[in-house]
């Protein structure tokens, strides 16, 4: 293919998406920038309504319109913007450049068709091949995810949660992405089958040489699988960095406060260390920092100005003025490191 | 040491289904001390809500003896269960759905002192509303919303206000924080431990999460197909798994740390249906160190070392 030499998968430059509902606009993502090379794995990690899906729709323009519009950005796989393709050509992209791996299993399969026809349908659609190819390719897919392939005829009913989302998997691979998006793949499942299938996709990302974005609330799950790390807070990411940046010299507040909450299962303490406060309303329009009210750090400024994007490396950021002291030395290692 | 609040004997619910019998609960028997907190850790499907609904009759056992308090909760008759309702009481696990959304804040905290009678005069129920939201966190302001415009933190917090209206000695708390984010889940978690404090109470605390009954619980369960399969104080757990399922649901948790990779088990397969199951170790066909006697028959809960039982004769204490 022509574009296959390019190192980086995906640009996604100030993306900016609202929805349009009766009762007010919600800015759903704020501007979102992702750059992802090959062979990366991003873990985007936020809470309910942080924009985590919102952002992986865009990529492959499933946002729902209406209500939902993309006002602003740009997004590009392998150099081009996909946002001004026609939606025909769209088509050829979703599934065999970028696929989706949903979170629920149970509801992602279509019940009426055997498991076998929903994988062939992938590799029909996208590849020229005769039948027999088809499903012989479907049934290797089916091996590869640690599915029997006499199992190609059985419906989805006949799966366990576990064996269901193992078949998207291979759904999702049959085309061998570039770009694989994971919207919180294992959230429905038990702790002992999340371990399967997170075994599953790491052996697969190796195989199949697929860029990976895994959208997660679970910082657990992105120490597993993650080479960097985006922390999003109402529609926009606050930190960003590799994995060690992130878990081993966490800068803000927000994130700070994640990793504080979570239940530690080697240190036991009896009181956990909560973020006060919920999510925002995501109506709102913030002059300064969207975290601000749930923030022990906040002074004066942080809401009325909105925070920099200040680089402490070549590959950490933070967004708040926490580090504003920093700003200029810092400005000056960015200058020498680009 | 106080004396036991809570003791469950020989629970067993069996559900009829077209199939045959489906072994929800299977020969249960642990007990809880007043003022503690029991962990019930299992998967889906695995029994452990059954076990809570059993204990509080929402459902009715098939055999067996829940003794609350010297009383045998089983043996009492339907007008008795309103006495039952003011000492045990129940939080459920989806504050999205177990919130009649027709009911104002005020309206669902009332109701159970309404229905038990517990104050009569409207100003004293306004009162102990009020005096119950404050205790939850709730603002006052809140009282006249309805559960809708409310986010997941503030409508768990509605449901501790609800079980907490009728005083109760002992809570069942079925998935609290499942439904919830990370931040609000430890503002739940750090109020319910308050709560014990403060007000003495007792916990059964049901959740497939481990890390959070680590952090919770003075004894942890674990259940696999109906059956108990390992019981200890949570440090001698966490410590020393014996049983093999214990050990894989234990390696199965995603950690934070990124320094400490640990080894992980992994196990064959997924839960099998829990219907007529034969007489053999439940967590046979998936086990990792299966043998040939482990078709036999089933094992029983016995103690390996002080207060830690395991149901697995070859589990080996190191």
């Amino acid at each position: 293919m022509h574009r296959s030499n390019s190192e980086i998968i995906l640009d996604m430059k100030n993306l900016v998406v609202d929805y349009e509902t009766d009762d007010g606009i919600v800015h759903a993502v704020n501007g979102m920038n992702i750059k992802l090379n090959r062979k990366q794995s991003l873990g985007i990690v936020g809470e309910t309504g942080a924009g985590k899906t919102t952002t992986a729709l865009s990529i492959l323009r499933l946002i729902p319109d209406p209500p939902g519009v993309i006002k602003n950005g740009e997004i590009f796989l392998e150099g081009e913007d996909i946002l001004l393709y026609p939606e025909a050509k769209m088509r050829k992209l979703r599934g065999s450049y970028v696929s989706m791996i949903f979170q629920d299993p149970m509801t992602s399969l279509n019940p009426v068709l055997t498991v076998g026809e929903q994988i062939s349908e992938v590799i029909r659609v996208h590849r020229k091949a005769d039948s027999e190819d088809v499903i012989r390719k479907a049934k290797e897919m089916l091996e590869v995810v640690g599915i029997k392939s006499d199992r190609y005829n059985d419906f989805p009913y006949q799966f366990s949660g576990g064996m269901k989302q193992r078949i998207v998997i291979a759904m999702a691979l049959a085309c061998y992405p570039k770009l694989l998006i994971a919207d919180e793949p294992t959230t429905a499942l038990d702790v002992t089958i999340q371990a399967q299938i997170l075994e599953v996709m790491k052996d697969l990302k190796e195989k199949f040489d697929t860029s990976l974005i895994l959208i997660t609330h679970d910082l657990g799950v992105v120490a597993e699988i993650c080479d960097i790390v985006s922390v999003v807070y109402a529609g926009s990411i606050i930190e960003h960095g590799t994995l060690r940046d992130i878990f081993k010299s966490t800068k803000h507040p927000y994130t700070e406060g994640l990793f504080n909450s979570l239940p530690n299962i080697n240190a036991r303490a009896e009181f956990l260390k909560p973020i006060p406060g919920s999510m925002p309303d995501p109506t709102q329009v913030y002059t300064g920092c969207a975290f601000y009210e749930r923030c022990k750090y906040a002074v004066d400024k942080c809401n009325a100005v909105k925070p920099p994007k200040i680089w402490l490396n070549d590959t950490h950021y933070v967004v708040c003025h926490k580090y504003d002291d920093i700003e200029l030395t810092q400005k000056e290692v960015e200058n020498n490191g680009m | 040491m106080g004396c036991n609040i809570l003791e469950v004997e020989s629970l067993t619910k069996h559900f009829p289904t077209p199939k045959g019998l489906l072994y929800a609960v299977d020969n249960v028997t642990f007990s809880i001390k007043k003022g503690k907190t029991l962990g019930l850790v299992g998967e889906s499907g695995c029994g452990k809500t059954t076990t809570g609904r059993c204990i509080l009759r929402l459902l009715e056992p098939t055999s067996g003896k829940v003794i609350f308090d010297g009383k045998d909760v089983t043996k009492l008759r339907k007008k008795q269960i309103y006495l039952l309702r003011k000492e045990m009481q129940i939080i459920f696990q989806d504050p999205y759905s177990s919130l009649n959304p027709r009911m104002t804040v005020e309206g669902i905290i009332s109701e159970p002192i309404k229905i038990n009678k517990l104050i009569k005069n409207e100003k004293d129920i306004k009162k102990r509303v009020d005096e119950l939201m404050d205790i939850v966190g709730l603002a006052s302001r809140l009282r006249r919303s309805y559960p809708h415009e409310l986010d997941g933190g503030r409508r768990q917090r509605i449901g501790v206000a609800r079980a907490l209206s009728l005083n109760p000695k002992f809570i069942v708390c079925d998935e609290p924080v499942s439904a919830l984010d990370v931040s609000i889940q430890a503002q739940i978690l750090n109020m319910l431990k308050e709560l014990q404090k403060e007000l003495d109470l007792t916990y059964l605390f049901i959740t497939h999460d481990l890390s959070v009954v680590n952090h919770f619980s003075d004894d942890i369960a674990v259940m696999y197909l109906g059956k108990l399969i390992e019981k200890a104080p949570t440090l001698q757990l966490f410590e020393n798994p014996l049983h093999p399922y214990t050990k894989a649901l234990l390696s199965a948790i995603p950690i934070v740390d990124i320094d400490k990779k640990k080894e992980r088990i992994l196990i064959k397969g997924e839960i099998p249906s829990p219907v007529n199951l034969p007489d053999e170790c439940r967590f046979a066909p998936r086990c990792n160190y299966v043998r040939d006697e482990c078709f036999e028959k089933q094992p029983e809960l016995i103690e390996v070392e002080p207060n830690h039982f395991v149901a697995c004769p070859y589990a080996k204490i190191n």
